[in-house]
């Protein structure tokens, strides 16, 4: 199986810029970024708030519980959905030889985008002060709507209300924007197309049904099991379909060689499809979820990991021959980088999810640090590939320094390792000392060492952030006092 | 099909994802359709049964309400100014309050509210949740949480008097040794024996935490912990 491309080989390719909206990609790039930045300070605030460092004590607008909710939001809808859209931008049109369905709808989503993230931003940080405030316990009694202007009691879906339609109206109409070029594309589709439509109606869906359902119809336990669902299907059916995709597309690109088998691409696609939305309530199991859906979502999570292998399986055979390329090319060496990590969460995945890791193990730093792993380890190391191979041939120039680059994967990627390791055996003392029936302050106490070695590698990998910054700064700003004699040529731009 | 248009959003977009909706969502919906979500005001004053006059279908909880009014007595103009009297009618209002507080501040992503039947939970806090526990108004969305960084708290309630978690939020490690928990001067008006409106429904809130069970242990007492 060959690319889209290939099927039409014959006819004319358009020209890049009929296709693809450089300043857009771009501005989306820079959208993702500032609000990593925003997202990696509350972390580091939230760590130093546990090791007893924090300098901010007692005022309330940063208060660290608060920080810890623009953390996670800031990270998934703020620097992980902007830097999809930029890349799926350059990505998509050039796939299916057509332009997104509107380029002014494309500002548009753009800007409401921003808004919405830092609207939601604002709601959790001021929302809790305007609690005690009359009208705001009048909102809820007048217009049936949750009792807050700030933060929902679901995690991911911390969203205040009024965000949530606005959020949805976005959805979809990024997935309009993308499927119509999609629909218009000829011939058989590519793998990468394939994740991004199933994408496209998977993340509308899995908003609808975590931000609407347990706020305002279903109660109890069984808002438990939406709950799960929602958190789950929020990184399996949105962050990793749209990853994949793109790995996909960026891989055999880079390597110039087609993806090593197509069997295998259908397998991984259509395995992730039907196993990983059945697998929510493993994020609650021995909760009063009736037990034969624990079962379930526990078995689902085991079969999905072999499907998870195919996929890597896959991704390494297309590197084999080429695997130079792990060394010499910086984008490949990230994109490598998060697969192999990849595959380290989904086999932790195989074995923590089974119900004798989860009695030791759930509620402890274990699954911070799992967490980290598939999104800071996997997405974002993916995503700061893809933009270290995409900024310089949209500014037209190369890296100011590509030993900044370099530093930025070392540091992006050993901090993170060193933050999983440590958290994950956080986890093992904690799991233990709790069991052992032991007083609650030896668990925190003794939980000290790993919170400052996490401290420092939070540090670390926001010396990553900040060396990638400051290098795009100057990429930037050389960019635009340099004559355009000294641009590349359009042809390296690999097709 | 498999990798036509049709297939991959009809079946794999649409079509999975409703089939998981179906068996993780709606089997635990039909489940438990018959239970009526209960309101605060049932909660804290009780609803009467409709077939029989003189029994409760729930009955009236009335250790919220003692330490509702032990608010009231205990710092009486703070408490008129955020709540009037200490009615059962307030004590709803003070919960409902005192969730959307406990949802804000995100104290349900260090404190989980459930009791798992391993890793001897329920010797450490009680009885094992049940599912019932969380039919009412005050657990939508549910709040079983993902991380104890400080304990479970759904049999919190009653387990330490007013003062003790006043002076808790006000500065944790007062009371609760090396405590990581961030201080909240925020629910009092500059002292610990001044909270205000938004301190004294949190307080409330969490004396409810597990007030409607009969009793569970106190983990300070148990044999593996005195070593007697």
């Amino acid at each position: 199986m060959k690319p889209a491309a290939a099927a039409v080989a014959e006819a004319t390719v358009p020209a890049h810029d009929d296709l693809v909206d450089e300043s857009i990609v771009m501005a989306h790039f820079v959208a993702g970024l500032v609000f990593l930045t925003i997202s990696m300070l509350a972390g580091i605030l939230m760590a130093l708030q546990l090791v007893h460092w924090n300098p901010l004590k007692g005022v309330e607008l940063l208060s660290p519980g608060r920080w810890r909710m623009v953390h996670t939001n800031a990270v998934a809808y703020g620097f992980l959905a902007n830097a999809f859209l930029g890349s799926l931008n350059w990505a998509v049109p050039r796939m299916t030889f057509h332009p997104v369905a509107s380029r002014a709808l494309n500002w548009f989503i753009f800007w409401a985008w921003q808004v919405i993230v830092a609207a939601a931003a604002v709601g959790i940080i001021i929302g809790p002060s305007l609690q005690d405030q009359v009208w705001v316990m009048n909102l809820a009694r007048d217009w049936h709507v949750p009792m807050s202007l700030g933060a929902q009691g679901l995690e991911w879906g911390e969203t205040p209300f009024w965000i949530d339609p606005v959020a949805l109206l976005g959805l979809a109409l990024v997935a309009v924007n993308f499927m119509v070029p999609i629909a218009k594309s000829k011939g058989p589709m590519y793998v990468a197309l394939w994740y991004f439509m199933a994408a496209f109606v998977w993340t509308f869906l899995t908003y609808a049904m975590g931000n609407l359902l347990p706020e305002y119809t279903v109660g109890g336990t069984s808002a438990g099991a939406i709950g799960g669902l929602f958190i789950h299907d929020l990184v399996g059916l949105f962050v990793t379909p749209l990853g994949w995709g793109l790995m996909y597309y960026f891989v055999p690109i880079l390597l110039q060689k087609p993806v090593w088998s197509h069997g295998l691409s259908l397998v991984g696609f259509w395995g992730l499809a039907f196993f990983y939305p059945l697998q929510g309530i493993h994020h609650f199991l021995y909760t009063p979820i009736p037990m034969f859906l624990q079962y379930g979502a526990v078995i689902s999570t085991i079969a999905v990991e072999l499907v998870v292998a195919t996929v890597v399986i896959n991704f390494f055979g297309t590197l084999a021959g080429r695997s130079s390329a792990f060394v010499t090319n910086l984008p490949i060496r990230y994109f490598y980088t998060g697969m192999v990590f990849y595959f380290i969460t989904c086999f932790q995945c195989a074995l923590q999810v089974t119900l004798t890791f989860q009695k030791l193990i759930h509620f402890t730093d274990w699954v911070v640090g799992h967490a980290h792993l598939v999104m800071f380890g996997v997405f974002s190391l993916w995503l700061f590939g893809i933009m270290t191979y995409l900024i310089p041939r949209i500014l037209r120039r190369p890296w100011w320094s590509h030993t900044l680059c370099v530093y930025h994967y070392w540091l992006s990627a050993g901090g993170l390792f060193v933050m999983f390791l440590d958290l994950t055996l956080a986890g093992v003392f904690q799991g233990y000392y709790w069991a052992s029936l032991q007083p609650w302050d030896v668990s925190t106490i003794g939980s000290q060492p790993f919170w400052i070695v996490r401290v420092f590698a939070g540090l670390t990998m926001f010396a990553g952030l900040l060396c990638f910054l400051f290098n795009l700064w100057m990429t930037w700003r050389g960019a635009e006092s340099t004559a355009a004699a000294a641009l590349p040529a359009r042809g390296a731009v690999p097709a | 099909m498999f990798e036509s248009k049709a297939g991959i959003f009809f079946i794999a977009g649409v079509g999975f994802f409703v089939l998981a909706f179906l068996g993780n969502g709606v089997v635990p919906m039909i489940m438990y359709k018959d239970r009526p979500e209960l309101t605060a005001e049932e909660l804290v004053a009780g609803a009467p049964d409709p077939d029989e006059p003189d029994a409760w279908k729930v009955p009236p909880n009335r250790r919220v309400l003692v330490q509702f009014q032990d608010l009231a007595e205990r710092w009486p103009e703070q408490f008129r100014t955020a709540f009037g009297e200490p009615t059962a009618e307030k004590c709803a209002e003070a919960l409902r309050l005192g969730r959307q507080i406990y949802i804000g501040e995100g104290c349900w992503h260090c404190h989980s509210q459930f009791v798992r039947p391993v890793s001897n939970e329920s010797l450490r806090y009680g009885p094992v949740s049940q599912s019932h526990e969380y039919d009412n108004e005050l657990q939508r969305p549910v709040m079983f949480g993902t991380r104890r960084v400080g304990p479970d708290l759904s049999r919190e309630g009653g387990r330490r008097g007013n003062d003790w978690h006043a002076v808790h939020f006000y500065k944790p490690n007062v009371v609760s040794n090396q405590s990581p928990m961030p201080e909240y001067p925020w629910f009092f008006d500059g002292a610990p024996d001044k909270p205000n409106r938004r301190g004294l429904a949190l307080i409330t809130y969490v004396q409810w935490l597990g007030s409607w069970l009969p009793d569970y242990p106190y983990y300070e007492e148990l044999a593996e912990v005195t070593g007697e």
